[in-house]
């Protein structure tokens, strides 16, 4: 039923994959087994000329002693899962990188994504900040820290293939951090209604190699000190 | 006019259900027109035209609205409720018949303004079922000026009318009960009704005030949720959420009373645990208003409140489980009837384990960081709301059908139904957990933007070929029902040989549901296949009160 999802490009995507696995193996498995009892159930207890019903009502704990280990099969099986999400919630939403690579501003606006990447100095403010709209560029193999904002209301950046999602609130900046390890563009989403052209909010995230990536971005910085000329 | 304009709670039933019918053909054809802007983008939809992005905003945000607000709550509840309530605990009617009279017609009124507020200037509410501010909150946002405002109006009428029905099923269950029908002997579904309705109530406070809130920032200028007047969008997901997740079981429950009461008649044998199921779902409603932020994992709140969360949202699998297991319990030795509600029924069992186990990916927050807002979550819904909606909808009309009208349904059309709804259903839905693992975003108006969805364009328009097959297959339904109700063959008392109380009444009962002599109860709801008895079932009813002190109580219970 999985098997459409895009293969994966982030560092963390592969724990996340990991523990959708693990769900899909538990619930794949109770599917298979009830849904199968189901129909024996059916089968086997179809009405038949002289064969009479229980009057078992259930009230006993002999009697309910098969639903008590269930439940208690499927909290336990619950509770390892959530243990195992919980450990990857750390480290995708509550460990920001302290020393990350590279800051990047994401800016969401109806409808349309940009992005801006800081001064050498570390400061956002133009003309040394530069802004690219609708394709974010990364390099490879770095962990780069993202600075959502929204101007205006809620958007959420969607990367599929890297399992990252977070809404952006206006009014507040909310981080997020990537590191994707394969090169080339990956779609990015707007996963938000924000109002008539939502649909047309998508974008791309390219990663590529630090070289590429140092060249890209003085080629941005030179193409914003043009225009400021 | 007095067939009309009716205090008798049987009436308000049927006119609960009829209004809810309706309402799912508008339902239904906003589903047609998402499906067909999915598979074929910007391609004039027959019967309609182009469906233009803002409109496709305003089709998604009106389907929920219609099919959560205006059908499952209508027949799930209203028309439930109204019909089974007194029938069920041997009353002859409801507590407050005028208020009841005044529940049903505040909700036509809700209906007529949710309706047209498809032709204000700028059309309907764009901004999702969920209504999320700031997109909601300012008209500049949507482009929509009077369509928020107005489908605050109408939910707030809905709920006024929810609000009026509620007191009823709470003041009948407990003031109106019949002679010897103590808690323990209360059928489950009245159970699982009266649950629902404190659901509700103590859910929809939050709601209404965040509403109020939200129709002041739009009319007012007061910025309660826009940051750049000093408010916070977060607020209203809080409020929307603590009502909206106890909404899903509000349309739950009572579909599971449905069920619990149909299992027992067609396997002949008592439902298994019955007092479990009633602390089950104890447990259950208290632990619905403790969940709710597992809608907002994403959200941009507190990323420190997604595990809490996460761990009571998995508590509450427990209560369901074990009432699950009742239920698969209540199908072992027994001598199952496969009738048209045991098929809706059993229907109801098999896909809605698919919509419980597929809230897993979702409820496990960093799975949900993938999930959340795709495709998936669409899927995933429409597993837990439409079986209970409609296997438990059809479940319940084709049982309670004979009580409601006096005839009966045609069996081989209602197998028909049964089984081009059980397809197509799972056709329109399943494939959509695969076209949301890819990452398809709910809510996009034209597909083809994204590349990356290329793959499942296949995928995306075999899915509106089903849902198209789907909701032409309900034709068979409205053929039978509007037939039967006219020209079905007459039904008896008690056809199903069922033990609940509504089953001693005349089908149809007449006002004031059992004549001169009122019942009174002597068993338990599932006294099925009990050894010593006579029949493979025994009647909660057997004997009836002394003559002269029943004409008394007909002139008070039945106003002239």
């Amino acid at each position: 039923m999985l098997d459409t999802m895009l293969k994966t490009v982030s560092s963390y995507g592969r724990d996340i994959d990991s523990l959708i696995n693990l769900i899909y193996g538990v619930t794949g498995f109770f599917f298979v087994a009830l849904q199968g009892y189901l129909v024996y159930l059916l089968w086997r207890y179809r009405r038949r000329p002289g064969a009479g019903a229980s009057d078992q009502k259930g009230e006993t704990w002999k009697e309910l002693r098969w639903i008590v280990a269930l439940v208690a099969v499927v909290l336990a099986l619950d509770l390892g899962i959530d243990a195992r999400s919980a450990r990857i919630w750390k480290l995708v939403k509550e460990d920001m990188p302290e020393h990350p690579d590279l800051t990047v501003r994401v800016n969401a606006q109806q409808f349309q994504w940009s992005f801006t990447y800081p001064a050498a100095d570390g400061s956002f403010d133009p003309p040394a900040a530069v802004t690219a709209s609708r394709e974010m560029h990364v390099p490879l193999n770095k962990k780069v820290l993202l600075l959502l904002r929204s101007k205006d209301v809620i958007h959420s950046f969607f990367l599929p293939a890297a399992r990252l999602k977070q809404d952006i609130l206006p009014g507040r900046e909310i981080p997020a951090w990537l590191e994707i390890t394969e090169v080339g563009p990956t779609p990015l989403a707007c996963t938000q209604l924000c109002g008539v052209a939502h649909t047309a909010m998508g974008g791309s995230v390219v990663a590529e190699a630090q070289a590429d990536f140092d060249h890209w971005l003085a080629g941005q910085r030179a193409a914003t000190s043009e225009e400021a000329r | 006019v007095s067939a009309i304009f009716s205090t008798d709670h049987k009436v308000i039933g049927k006119q609960f259900l009829f209004l809810g019918l309706l309402m799912a053909l508008v339902g239904a054809f906003t589903a047609y027109l998402i499906r067909w802007q999915i598979a074929h983008p910007n391609v004039p939809a027959p019967l309609f035209g182009v469906v233009q992005y803002g409109t496709y905003n305003m089709l998604v945000t009106m389907h929920g609205t219609i099919m959560v607000f205006y059908v499952a709550m209508p027949i799930l509840l209203g028309s439930l409720s109204n019909f089974l309530i007194p029938l069920q605990i041997g009353a002859r009617d409801m507590a407050f018949p005028k208020l009841n009279m005044l529940s049903f017609w505040v909700m036509v009124l809700s209906s007529v303004v949710l309706l047209a507020s498809f032709f204000l200037p700028g059309g309907a509410a764009a901004a999702g079922w969920t209504g999320y501010p700031p997109l909601s909150a300012d008209p500049r946002y949507t482009g929509v000026p009077w369509g928020v405002p107005a489908w605050l109006l109408a939910l707030a009428l809905a709920f006024a009318s929810s609000t009026m029905g509620g007191i009823n099923y709470i003041a009948t269950v407990i003031t109106q009960r019949a002679k010897g029908m103590t808690a323990l002997r209360i059928p489950l579904t009245t159970w699982c009704l009266l649950s629902a309705t404190v659901i509700f109530f103590f859910s929809v406070g939050p709601l209404v005030a965040g509403a109020v809130m939200l129709l002041l920032d739009c009319l007012a200028g007061t910025g309660f949720y826009l940051p750049e007047r000093g408010g916070e969008p977060l607020l209203w997901q809080h409020l929307f959420w603590f009502f909206g997740h106890p909404e899903v079981y509000v349309v739950l429950l009572p579909a599971l009373g449905a069920v619990l009461e149909i299992l027992p008649v067609f396997t002949r044998r008592p439902v298994f645990g019955y007092r479990t199921i009633l602390v089950c779902l104890g447990v259950a409603t208290v632990l619905s208003y403790l969940v709710w932020a597992h809608h907002m994992f994403v959200s941009g709140m507190n990323f420190k409140l997604a595990m809490p969360f996460s761990l009571l949202t998995i508590l509450i699998s427990v209560p369901f489980s074990a009432i699950y297991f009742c239920m698969f319990a209540s199908l072992r030795k027994s001598a199952i009837r496969f009738e048209v509600p045991m098929l809706w029924a059993l229907g109801f069992l098999s896909t809605f384990l698919i919509g419980g186990l597929t809230g897993i990916f979702l409820g496990a927050a960093s799975s949900d960081i993938f999930f959340q807002n795709t495709y998936f979550v669409v899927a995933h819904f429409h597993y837990t709301l439409f079986p209970s909606t409609f296997f438990g909808g059809f479940a319940a009309i084709t049982f309670w059908f004979p009580k409601m009208f006096g005839r009966k349904l045609n069996a081989r059309l209602g197998q028909l139904h049964f089984w081009l709804t059980f397809l197509f259903f799972n056709s329109v839905f399943w494939p959509m957990f695969r076209v949301g693992a890819v990452g398809m975003p709910r809510r996009i108006a034209d597909v083809s933007q994204y590349s990356f969805l290329n793959g499942v364009a296949g995928l995306n328009h075999f899915i509106t070929v089903a849902a198209i097959c789907l909701i032409l297959s309900q034709a068979v339904f409205f053929v039978n029902f509007f037939y039967s109700i006219f020209k079905g063959p007459k039904a008896e008392a008690n056809p199903w040989e069922a033990a609940t109380l509504e089953w001693s009444a005349a089908s149809p009962p007449p006002h004031g549901n059992w004549g001169p002599s009122a019942p009174v109860v002597v068993a338990g709801p599932y006294e099925y296949s009990q050894p010593g008895a006579p029949a493979d079932w025994m009647p909660q009813a057997a004997v009836e009160e002394p003559k002269i002190q029943k004409q008394v109580q007909v002139k008070q219970a039945i106003p002239a």
